[in-house]
Formats: C-alpha cells, sequence, structure tokens
C-alpha cells in the first residue's frame, strides 16, 4: 500500500530533522500523537499539533510522558497509527509502556531526541547516551526494534520504516534521534505519494466468532483488530494465552515469551540494516551510528590519507544488532573502533559478537558535543598497528 | 427429561465472559456486586455492546474489565484513565468506561484522574474505593480514612484520606455520583443516567474487603459492612462535594452530588478548530490485482 497523498508534503524541503520526523509521520499514516514537552524533541509535536488536525487527526498534551506513553496504545486499539516524542527523563517515565506494547504487541513508535544525563543532564546539548534504555529499558524480557538516523532526511526516510517495522513485527519501535541530528537544518526530499511504501495494520480478516487475538501467524505475529468493531478484544499485561486470557503459569509465559523473541529473531537478516563503505580488505573498520557517523567520517578521510585501509559501516538499525555480520567482519579485520557520544554502551554488543577476533576499541565520549575527530584518528591508528 | 436444569438464567450473564468465571474475588467482596448493577444499568440502556470498551488498572477491582465481554484492556497499575483517553479519541464512537480501584485511579494514577476530569474528556470511570490496596495484601492507599490499619500502618495511617468525589467535581468533572456496594439500585439508577450523559462522569463506589480492610480493622464481616454501610449512609442528592469526606466511622454521604453542563474536549476541539479541521474520510483501498501484474 502507498502513502496517503493527502498527509504528504512531496517537494524540496530545508527542515531540521524534528519538522523531518514529523513529517515522516504523516506519511507514513500516524495521525494521531500524544506527548509532553521537553526539549530537544518538542519540535516535533509542535508541527504536529499543527499539521494534525488537516488531515482528521490530533496531538494531545498529556500530563505527563507516563500517560502519553499510553495514550498511543489506547489510540492504536482504537484504530490509529500513533506515536509519542520525548527526550532522556520523559524516555525513563515512559519505560512501563514499552514494556505494555512489547507484552501486548502494539504497533506503536516511540521517538527519543537524546541529550545528555543522567537525570536532567544536558537538556539542549546531544549524546547517545539511551541506547541501551532502548533496547532493555522496560522490566522483563522482549525484543525491540530502534533506529538510528545521521541526517534529517532520513529523519524522514527511517521515520516512515520506524512505523512499517512496528507494523509487520507488531512491536514498539524506537526512533533514536539525537539533539544534534533533531536541531540539524539540511535538505529533505519528500518523495510523492506513490513512491512511498506503507505497511498497514496486520487486520484480520476473519470474522468475530473465528478469530482469536494472539494466535500467531506463519511468522509467529498475530494478526489484529481493534476497539468498536464487535470482535471483544481482551488486551492484557498480563501473561496470556492465544484468546488473550491472563494464564499465570510457566507453560504460558514460555509459549509467549519465545515467541515475543523469535518473531524478531526470524527476521534478524532483513533487520540489517547499515551503510558500509570500503569493507574490503580494510584492517580497520570504524562502527557508528547517528550523529557520530558524520563525526566519524573526518577522521575516516584523515585515516586513509594517512595509508591506513579503514572502512566504515553504520548502522541504522541498531536493535536487533547485525550480529552475524558483526561476527563476519571480526574474523577479517584487525580492530574494530566504535565512537558513541556514551560511555560505551552498543561497543559491549560490539564486543560480543566480535568474540575475540580482533580488537575492539571504544571511543566513549560523556556527551554535550560531539567527538573531536582527533580521537577517533588515534583509535584507527592504534587499531592499525 | 426427568433432571431438572437449576441453572437460572441471569440476564446479566450475556455481557460476561463465560469461559472467565469464576472470577477471583473472595466471597463478601463488593467488587462483584457493582458489576452486577453496571451490566444490568448497560442492559437497560440498550448501549450498543460493539461499541463499548472497558478499561481498568491493575488490582482486584482492576480485573473488572477482563470479566466483561466487551472489549476489554486490563492496562498498567494507574494509567486506565490515559490509556482511555487515546481510545476515545481515535475512536470517538466508542463509549468508553473506566472500571478501577481507589489506589490505582487516585494514588498512583491521580494526576490522570484531574487531568481528565479537567478535560472533560467524554469517559465514564467507575472507581471501587475499599480503602486499601487490596490486590497487594491490603496497604494503604490515598483513600484509606483517617488513621485505619493496614499492613504498612500497623500503628494506625498518618495521614489524612483524599475525598475522590471532592477532588474530581473541583477538577471540573461533569458528573459525580458516590454510592456504596448496599446501594444497588441506587447504583444501578445513576451508572443509567451517567451513561447517558457525555463528558466526565465519576461514581464512586464504597466495597468492602472483607479480606483485608475490614478484617484489619475489626470491622466484621461482608454482611456487617453492609449493615454499616446502611445504617451510616445519607442520601443527600447535590451535596457540596466539600461536605462528603468519608471518616473511619461517620456518616457516609452517598448520592448524585454534580450533574453540570461542559463542552467535552472534543466537541470543543472540533468547534474550535473551525474550518482547521478535516473529517479526513478513510483512504481508499488500492486495488491489488491477483498474480503477476508483468506481462510474463
Ligand atoms: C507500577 C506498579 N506499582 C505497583 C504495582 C502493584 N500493585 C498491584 S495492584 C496494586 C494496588 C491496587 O489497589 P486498588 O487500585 O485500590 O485496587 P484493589 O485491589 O483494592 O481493588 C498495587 C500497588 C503494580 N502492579 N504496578
Ligand atoms: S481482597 Fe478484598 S477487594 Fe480483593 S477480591 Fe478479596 S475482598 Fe475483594
Ligand atoms: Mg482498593
Amino acid at each position: 500500500m502507498h502513502a496517503d497523498p493527502r498527509t504528504v508534503l512531496t517537494g524540496t524541503h530545508f527542515i531540521n530533522g524534528d519538522a523531518a520526523c514529523c513529517e515522516g509521520a504523516l506519511a507514513a499514516g500516524a495521525r494521531y500523537a500524544a506527548g509532553y514537552p521537553i526539549t530537544p524533541s518538542t519540535e516535533i509535536v509542535e508541527r504536529f499539533a499543527a499539521r494534525a488536525p488537516e488531515v482528521g487527526g490530533l496531538f494531545i498534551q498529556m500530563e505527563d510522558e507516563i500517560a502519553s506513553s499510553i495514550a498511543i496504545q489506547g489510540m492504536v486499539w482504537g484504530g490509529q497509527k500513533a506515536f509519542t516524542v520525548t527526550s532522556g527523563p520523559g524516555f525513563s517515565l515512559m519505560m512501563e509502556h514499552i514494556g505494555l506494547a512489547a507484552m501486548t504487541e502494539t504497533p506503536v513508535v516511540f521517538v527519543d531526541v537524546q541529550r545528555g544525563g543522567p537525570s536532567t543532564g544536558l537538556p539542549t546539548l546531544p549524546s547517545q547516551s539511551d541506547m541501551m534504555q532502548a533496547r532493555f529499558g522496560s522490566h522483563g524480557d522482549y525484543a525491540v526494534i530502534a533506529l538510528s538516523p545521521n541526517s534529517p532526511q532520513e529523519c524522514f526516510d527511517l521515520a516512515i520504516q520506524a512505523f512499517n517495522l512496528a507494523e509487520e513485527f507488531r512491536v514498539p519501535v524506537m526512533f533514536m534521534m539525537d539533539e544534534c541530528v533533531g536541531h540539524m537544518t539540511e535538505k529533505v526530499v519528500i518523495p510523492p505519494a506513490d513512491q512511498i511504501e506503507i505497511y498497514p495494520r496486520r487486520h484480520t480478516q476473519k470474522p468475530p466468532g473465528e478469530f482469536r487475538l494472539y494466535e500467531p501467524g506463519p511468522d509467529l505475529v498475530p494478526e489484529m483488530a481493534h476497539a468498536g468493531e464487535g470482535y471483544k478484544v481482551y488486551v492484557t499485561g498480563l501473561t496470556h494465552d492465544r484468546r488473550g486470557y491472563p494464564s499465570l503459569n510457566p507453560a504460558t509465559q514460555k509459549e509467549l515469551v519465545t515467541r515475543l523473541f523469535e518473531k524478531i529473531r526470524r527476521a534478524a537478516d532483513r533487520l540489517v540494516m547499515v551503510e558500509s563503505d570500503q569493507l574490503e580488505g580494510a584492517d580497520v573498520v570504524v562502527v557508528s551510528y547517528g550523529i557520530t557517523s558524520r563525526v566519524a567520517q573526518r577522521a575516516v578521510h584523515a585515516a586513509r590519507a594517512k595509508g591506513i585501509k579503514v572502512g566504515t559501516l553504520r548502522l541504522i538499525c541498531v536493535w536487533p544488532f547485525p550480529e552475524k555480520l558483526i561476527r563476519e567482519l571480526a574474523s577479517k579485520v584487525k580492530a574494530l573502533v566504535m565512537p558513541e557520544l556514551n560511555m560505551g554502551q552498543v561497543v559491549i554488543e560490539l564486543e560480543r559478537c566480535a568474540a575475540g577476533q580482533c580488537q575492539v576499541i571504544s571511543v566513549p565520549h560523556a556527551g554535550g558535543t560531539v567527538h573531536d575527530p582527533a580521537e577517533i584518528l588515534q583509535a584507527i591508528e592504534r587499531g592499525a598497528q | 427429561m426427568s433432571t431438572t436444569d437449576l441453572h437460572v438464567h441471569n440476564p446479566v450473564e450475556e455481557l460476561l465472559r463465560q469461559d472467565r468465571i469464576p472470577t477471583i474475588w473472595c466471597p463478601g467482596c463488593g467488587i462483584g456486586t457493582s458489576v452486577n448493577s453496571f451490566a444490568h444499568a448497560l442492559l437497560k440502556q440498550n448501549i450498543d455492546l460493539d461499541k463499548t470498551a472497558i478499561v481498568s488498572g491493575i488490582g482486584c477491582s482492576g480485573r473488572v474489565s477482563g470479566y466483561m465481554n466487551l472489549d476489554s484492556f486490563h492496562t498498567t497499575h494507574g494509567r486506565a484513565i490515559p490509556f482511555a483517553t487515546g481510545l476515545k479519541l481515535a475512536r470517538p464512537e466508542l463509549n468508553v468506561i473506566v472500571y478501577s480501584g481507589d489506589g490505582d485511579l487516585a494514588s498512583i494514577g491521580g494526576n490522570h484522574l484531574i487531568h481528565a476530569a479537567r478535560r472533560n474528556m467524554d469517559i465514564l470511570v467507575v472507581c471501587i474505593n475499599n480503602m486499601i490496596y487490596a490486590m497487594t495484601g491490603g496497604q494503604a492507599a490515598a483513600t484509606t480514612p483517617g488513621s485505619s490499619l493496614s499492613t504498612t500502618t500497623p500503628y494506625g495511617a498518618f495521614e489524612p484520606e483524599l475525598n475522590l468525589v471532592q477532588l474530581v467535581d473541583a477538577a471540573g468533572a461533569c458528573f459525580v455520583a458516590r454510592w456504596t456496594a448496599y446501594h444497588v439500585v441506587q447504583l444501578e439508577r445513576t451508572l443509567e443516567k451517567a451513561l447517558r450523559k457525555k463528558g466526565f462522569r465519576f461514581i464512586e463506589v464504597l466495597s468492602p474487603c472483607p479480606t483485608y480492610f475490614q478484617r484489619k480493622n475489626n470491622m466484621g464481616d461482608a454482611l456487617q459492612a453492609m449493615l454499616d454501610y446502611k445504617k451510616r449512609s445519607k442520601i443527600q442528592h447535590g451535596c457540596p462535594t466539600w461536605e462528603t469526606a468519608l471518616t473511619p466511622s461517620g456518616p457516609i454521604i452517598v448520592g448524585e452530588f454534580v450533574d453540570r453542563e461542559r463542552e467535552d474536549y472534543l466537541t470543543r476541539m472540533r468547534k474550535q478548530l473551525g474550518p482547521h479541521y478535516s473529517e479526513f474520510p478513510a483512504q481508499q483501498e488500492e486495488h491489488v490485482s491477483e498474480g503477476c501484474s508483468r506481462e510474463c
């Protein structure tokens, strides 16, 4: 299915990442949002509040992020596509409802425009320190998908992907922007609606009597029905059986939680979303994501000028982590270098997958600004030795 | 056939998920009693059950949504109201009912209660007030009256209780009432009235918890609780809500306290948006041709 032309602002724009993310959500068919103001994410919902009514949607400013993160799930079960937008402190408040969305398989998107933390931290300055929280922040075991854009154009393109993946896998998708990408203004090309692929809601074709709300499909993802359609859905955050009824025993728990992981794991190859350059014959590969990938470019050019064989690998989809790809890469190179705007989060996963086959060099940064490319260059040089 | 069918048809049966009975509730608990009144009210008002959703938080009272044969949402502790808010906004034609406990709606979820009333969100909230966190084993709630005993207030509570009807009245609810599990007929009538009304409606139902609250405070069994409700209750419709505070042994003021007209959120939103609001009919399904579209 294609995007609805009435929601797509086709044309060439000069806008920031926050605005582009808002347009991406609208193009993806999300006409409903709930949120609570927080820098540096607020511009997304400010724009959405103005745009949504024109397309029959709405933005509601809730009393806090806890409310926002569950109001969007009410919107989804009411038949809409919906999302919420926040930053660090608000993201922390949303954690319980990321788990609820994972457990009830509610397709929603959480946008986190990352800023420096912990706590109130650096409200207006960048960081990438919510990456592990995006993956593991809610209690219990579950799997999510997390995307990391590195430009306003990608804030638009990947926002659409985020909604599509949420619908396809019926998982909460974390859209992990950062202050730099959110506030950076660049050219954003919005294509005509008929060039934008939309993954529609996996609504069941079965009549109410024959439909079971959590009957897994062939790809382990169940079909959906909304409130008000006669299905009498029963949606609970308790461990539930295929009817959706609470069933509090280890067997149901095993079946359910295993499936929540498996539906993502089975599609792992398809979910490898990376951008790479000169991996062939590289001695060192700089692995990065988001804004840091752009900063790393400078260091990579400098290293190449010095004759070092450096490749780059940019993670566009960070979770699930491209395990196989990293394992293979690690067997061919001397070192993997990972700069990130945190004290070393995704590098833990990188190290695990490299499994000692090569050196893994972390280039941590406490946040507040981007890396000095010289730090990354030093790490590359160390790796090349 | 010689065997007698002992099953007496209960008119509310069709409103319950039969395959979920028996409930988890203890004998003498007031939650089921309130559900009976609620189910009768739905039937009497001829509410379209396919267009009625029930949302609960977590707790003994929070289990109500899962026993009703409606679209049922059992959400997180304290957050039934914001879920219901999203649901109502996305599908305005739904009757959205929140059914949950005092701890859920007024303690952890207190902020949402205030703001939904302020917005005049078009939802009906039924709050089972058993004055305790029952599901977790009888700890003090924001509604535990006076210096009552609970498992976390073994020396009696040190903090005063919250008067829920006064709170939601002050926040702007357009319909506010209180009954007890003893007043089943009155509760049913009030629920009927509330179901007909638009805007934020709040009904508090005082409900015995013989397992925790009554037992901890030596208040006897469920029957004793009924006698107590009967003896202490004073029906005062229209009573100013600041005069309705609940104390451990004082009078229980019950009745319909507030019934005011106020534009609900969506009505006001649409009016204010005027020409900026588009009804936006659903996108036409694209015609998907069967098989390969290329000429191969
Ligand atoms: C975030 C969170 N905190 C605590 C709990 C534990 N918990 C479950 S039910 C409950 C209290 C419910 O009290 P109330 O709403 O009055 O319902 P009742 O059981 O009395 O009907 C608590 C504290 C929880 N489920 N989630
Ligand atoms: S513990 Fe109390 S509130 Fe819970 S079911 Fe038993 S009597 Fe009812
Ligand atoms: Mg209670």
